[in-house]
């Protein structure tokens, strides 16, 4: 048994392309046909960018992708990523009417891939921002998601934005950490070129904290975005932990995103502990690049895991075995002879439901990789520490007003993952959008001009810019005219 | 960013895109939400002495997966008074200055004519629309299409019109008629400022197998409906073809007949509209559609390097004409390509069966079949040399660009029919042999 590179070249671009390929522009003519173009479409509202789904597929049917591609970035700059990280059965998928008809809901992720693709295969300049620029300037912490979204936002309303990054590359997880046969790297440093073409200035290899001190940004900027995301995986905080063939599942996600697929070094039988989205990824990546049996080690049951029940699905289809009910108590081996495996007791629930080791119920498996993907970190207290005045709820996020993301110091924002305790690219994107407005509706007293297509619930929360050159309803202008109309007569 | 802006017999339109005459454009609310999605224009709907109005009104013909492929409507002209719509307008025009609106008439004396005509004017539209084209019960009162197709009398109402006419009158044409060009030279003769063309198709969509009355049902019978949506585009197009191209006919035209995106804006354009007006596809889905209409028209022309719209009018009509001017000579087969075929047959059936036996089955071997193909299944292979180059197969195969029908290059001159009568009537060649 043996940590080594197991495929080929080719085997390993095959076994990790992504799950769904591209549309032929004849099939997305006739998945776009079936959009009903519903008015005050429920898609919109479950969106969290709150993108004109369908009217950028009333685009694509019409032949208007190039429309389409403007529609969505208007609304997502990360519209391209998006597509193909979004858990749309969740969000947009999910609420479509034609579920309601039993049909297949319309494929809005791999529609808005294929608008996207046509936005950046063509290079037409969809975005602009203003000649015109109001003197402001916002200093953004983190080029993930958040970060790049707030950046680009405020690029669009005239104002200048600066990020540091403190990786070498920008994009964040969407860079480093997503899974490959969802989203290349290259998807992702596309969009990063993308908000740069807004004149954004991205400095990477730069930490605030430790490269540049927060009150040196503070002192230079009009506005701070915090947008730095989570930290390192939990320890397992079991003896043998630190032996080699233990990786943290980010560090191994971000070594093959990072290499050549046939050069990334997996195990013949790897365990990984935990049962999120992350660890479903880290799981079904090392059995795509050819170990021979993953198996997921979860001290609760399936009904408890946090991973979406498709992510469960797919692992399950790319044959990555289970062991609910289990918890790791000792990593064998030794620092010379290797890891051996680990040690492992049954788990029940005590009254509360919580999982407790049985005792006695120890056993062994071998393994020659173990990968931990116990959840990422909170970095609010790192945070803190650096920007003082802002702070920290009791599960380590860093407090702000959800709507405009303000935090309790008066010009600091935050949003992504470092705000919401870590959730979806598109959150991250959505809240960047929001503060973005929100610093535009500071700096000028106007919230931003781009409207929103507005629902009969109300606006999608904090959506801006759907792409339209007027909200299709203005109830105010109905009601005046309505009066107009009285008073004329 | 090209710009859409146009200028049709003098009234200024931010973009070619009008809602036709016809319920989007009932009321003033409606205007104004129409302005606010984007619209250029509104044609209001045709003002005259209140009608009344029927339950039910409409129907359409669906195609499979796709409703409202054809729409059809017994519905007659507004059903408001005329001080009620003419208020309307000048408080829409008070709104949106830069925006047209057209006062569409139909009425019957010239004395009424006068006074709709000074209404019109008093309330503040930019031009006036007369509806000769509605093809249900008003004509049955001596209007609309009855006018519309007697060009006589379309020329003395016209007439009448332009007695005290101070804003750009347009005419609205009905295709219920042999050829449209008399209707539109009377209209041009009697000094109108332009036509708009087309009303609606006379037209029954469907009848009820159990009851045996068509739909629009009213307490058990029907009538003759108006019939207009993406299945009248063709005829619209054509009749639009035919003013463009009369020679001597220099009016502006406003295209109208199954406008839903802008391709069709687009074709419209280049068969001679500078104006376009859109009813159905905004019954169908609301005035929002207008956004694709102009966002796709404008980066149509950015990338063609249009710098207008002006640029495009006009441009496909001087490449249609007559049949006898076609190039006999001209050769164009069938190719079908292998690495798209999924072996559907279609194309075989349809010209075995339904055109000139010129596909035959072969077996596959030595033949790059595409992904997904049954092995050893024979496949079609076209016989370019009996091939005519009909288009059927192209037509019929249901896969994008899978068979193409490409130029053949010919060692001869091109030769019209009428040359070719020439030619053999000067004895310079044989006649062509008779296909076999
Ligand atoms: C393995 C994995 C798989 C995932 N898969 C999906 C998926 O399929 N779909 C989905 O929607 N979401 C997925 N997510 C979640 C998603 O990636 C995050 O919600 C999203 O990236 C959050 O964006 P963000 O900008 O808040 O943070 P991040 O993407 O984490 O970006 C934060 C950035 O800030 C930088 N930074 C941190 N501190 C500093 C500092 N002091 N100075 C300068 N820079 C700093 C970091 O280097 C990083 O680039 C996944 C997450 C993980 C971990
Ligand atoms: C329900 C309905 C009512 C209409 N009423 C009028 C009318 O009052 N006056 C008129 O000039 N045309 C009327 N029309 C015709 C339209 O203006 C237009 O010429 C025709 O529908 C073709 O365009 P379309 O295919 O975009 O609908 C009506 C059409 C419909 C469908
Ligand atoms: S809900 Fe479904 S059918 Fe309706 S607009 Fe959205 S994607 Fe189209
Ligand atoms: S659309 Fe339906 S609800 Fe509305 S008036 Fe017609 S029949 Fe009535
Ligand atoms: S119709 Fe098209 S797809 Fe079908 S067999 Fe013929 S060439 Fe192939």
């Amino acid at each position: 048994m043996a940590i080594k590179p197991k495929l080929s070249e080719r085997a390993a671009e095959r076994n990790m392309a992504e799950l769904e390929p591209a549309y032929r522009p004849q099939e997305a003519t006739v998945e776009a046909d079936r959009c009903l173009y519903c008015f005050d479409a429920p898609c919109i509202h479950s969106c969290p960018t709150g993108i004109d789904i369908p009217g950028f597929i009333k685009k694509i049917a019409n032949d208007n992708v190039t429309g389409a591609a403007r529609t969505i970035l208007r609304a997502n700059v990360l519209g391209a990523s998006c597509a193909r990280v979004c858990p749309t059965e969740v969000l947009c998928e999910g609420a479509c009417v034609l579920l309601d008809r039993d049909e297949t809901p319309i494929k809005i992720g791999r529609l808005q891939r294929y608008a996207t693709d046509h936005a950046y295969e063509s290079a037409l300049p969809l975005l602009h921002a203003p000649a015109k620029k109001s003197g402001k300037r916002v200093a953004i912490i983190g080029g993930g998601p958040a970060g790049l979204s707030c950046a680009a936002e405020l690029a669009q309303l005239g104002h200048e934005a600066v990020i540091y990054e403190r990786h070498q590359k920008a994009g964040g997880l969407n860079t480093y950490g997503i899974a490959y046969y969802k989203m290349k790297p290259a998807v992702a440093l596309a969009e990063v070129r993308l908000v740069q073409s807004l004149g954004v200035e991205i400095l990477t290899g730069t930490e605030v904290g430790k490269d540049v001190p927060g009150d040196e940004i503070l002192n230079c900027y009009d506005a701070v975005f915090l947008a730095i995301g989570l930290g390192a995986t939990y320890s397992l905080g079991i003896p043998g932990e630190d032996l080699p063939g233990v990786v943290e599942a980010l560090a191994f996600i971000e070594e093959l995103r990072m290499n050549p697929l046939d050069e990334v070094a997996v195990g013949d039988h790897v365990a990984v502990i935990g049962c999120g989205n992350t660890a479903i990824d880290a799981a079904t990546q090392a059995k795509r690049l050819g170990a021979n049996r993953v198996t997921i080690v979860y001290r609760r049951g399936p009904e408890d895991m946090p991973a979406f029940e498709y992510e469960y699905e797919l692992a399950k289809t790319d044959g990555v075995e289970f062991l609910f009910h289990t918890q790791p108590v000792e990593v064998l081996g030794s620092k010379a002879g290797g890891l051996e495996g680990l040690r492992m007791v049954r788990t029940e629930p005590d009254a509360n439901g919580r999982p407790q080791n049985v005792a006695g119920s120890e056993f062994d498996v071998p393994f020659d990789m173990v990968i931990k993907a116990l959840g990422q970190q909170k970095l609010g207290d790192v945070i803190a520490k650096i920007f003082p005045g802002i702070t920290i709820d009791k599960r380590g996020s860093i407090e702000r007003d959800f709507a405009t993301g303000i935090t309790k110091h008066g010009s600091i924002y935050a949003g992504g993952d470092a705000a919401n305790g870590g959730s979806e690219v598109v959150d991250a994107v959505a809240e960047g959008k929001r503060a973005a407005a929100a610093m535009h509706a500071s700096f000028t007293g106007e919230a931003p001009e781009k409207l929103v297509q507005t629902t009969r619930l109300g606006t999608p929360d904090g959506a801006t810019g759907a792409g339209i050159d007027k909200p299709v309803r203005v109830v105010e202008l109905e009601r005046a005219f309505r009066a107009g109309e009285a008073s004329n007569g | 960013m090209a710009d859409l802006s146009i200028n049709f017999a003098g009234i200024r339109s931010p973009n070619p895109f009008w809602v036709a005459s016809g319920p989007p454009a009932n009321t003033g609310y409606q205007a104004n939400r129409a302005f606010e999605a984007g619209w250029g224009g509104v044609v209001w709907k045709t003002i005259g002495e209140p009608i009344v109005n029927t339950a039910s009104r409409y129907s359409a013909m669906h195609l499979g997966n796709t409703r409202i492929a054809g729409f059809n409507n017994i519905e007659l002209i507004s059903d408001r008074a005329p001080e009620t719509n003419f208020d309307e307008i000048a408080e829409v025009k008070r709104r949106w200055p830069d925006r047209v609106v057209v006062a569409s008439l139909m009425t019957d004396t010239r004395e009424n004519w006068h006074d709709y005509m000074k209404r019109s004017t008093d309330c503040g539209s930019d031009a006036v629309e007369l509806n000769f084209g509605c093809p249900h019960g008003m004509c049955e009162r001596g209007m609309g299409s009855a006018v519309g197709q007697n060009p006589e009398v379309i020329e003395t109402i016209v007439g009448w019109v332009m007695e005290v006419a101070e804003i750009p009158v347009i005419v609205k044409l009905t295709p219920n008629i042999t050829s449209v060009k008399h209707a539109a030279r009377a209209a041009k003769n009697a000094g109108a400022d332009a036509i708009s063309l087309i009303n609606t198709i006379n037209s029954i969509t469907q009848v009820n197998l159990e009851t045996f009355a068509p739909e629009p049902l009213v307490d058990g019978r029907s009538t003759h409906g108006g019939y207009c949506g993406p299945a009248v585009k063709p005829i619209a197009l054509n009749m639009l073809h035919e003013c463009a191209a009369d020679p001597g006919f220099d009016l502006p035209i406003s295209g109208i007949g199954g406008i839903g995106n802008w391709r069709d804006a687009a074709e419209f354009l280049a068969l001679g509209s500078t104006s376009l007006q859109v009813c159905t596809a905004i019954m169908h889905y609301g005035f929002r559609i207008v956004e694709d209409m102009k966002e796709g028209l404008s980066d149509y022309l950015d990338a063609q390097g249009f710098s207008s719209v002006n640029d495009m009018i006009g441009r496909a009509v001087p490449n249609v004409g007559d049949w006898q001017n076609l190039n006999l000579n001209y050769k164009r087969v069938a190719r079908i390509d292998y690495n798209k075929c999924i072996g559907c047959n279609l194309c075989y059936v349809a010209c075995e069966d339904g055109a000139h036996q010129c596909i035959d089955l072969i077996d596959p071997a030595g033949y790059g079949l595409g992904p997904g193909r049954v092995p050893e299944k024979f496949i079609p292979q076209v016989r370019e040399v009996d091939c005519v180059g009909c288009n059927l197969c192209s037509l019929v195969c249901p896969v994008d660009n899978c068979i193409d029908m490409v130029e053949l290059k010919s060692e001869k001159q091109p030769m019209s029919w009428k040359e070719y009568q020439q030619r053999v009537a000067d004895g310079d060649m044989d006649p062509i042999p008779a296909h076999p």
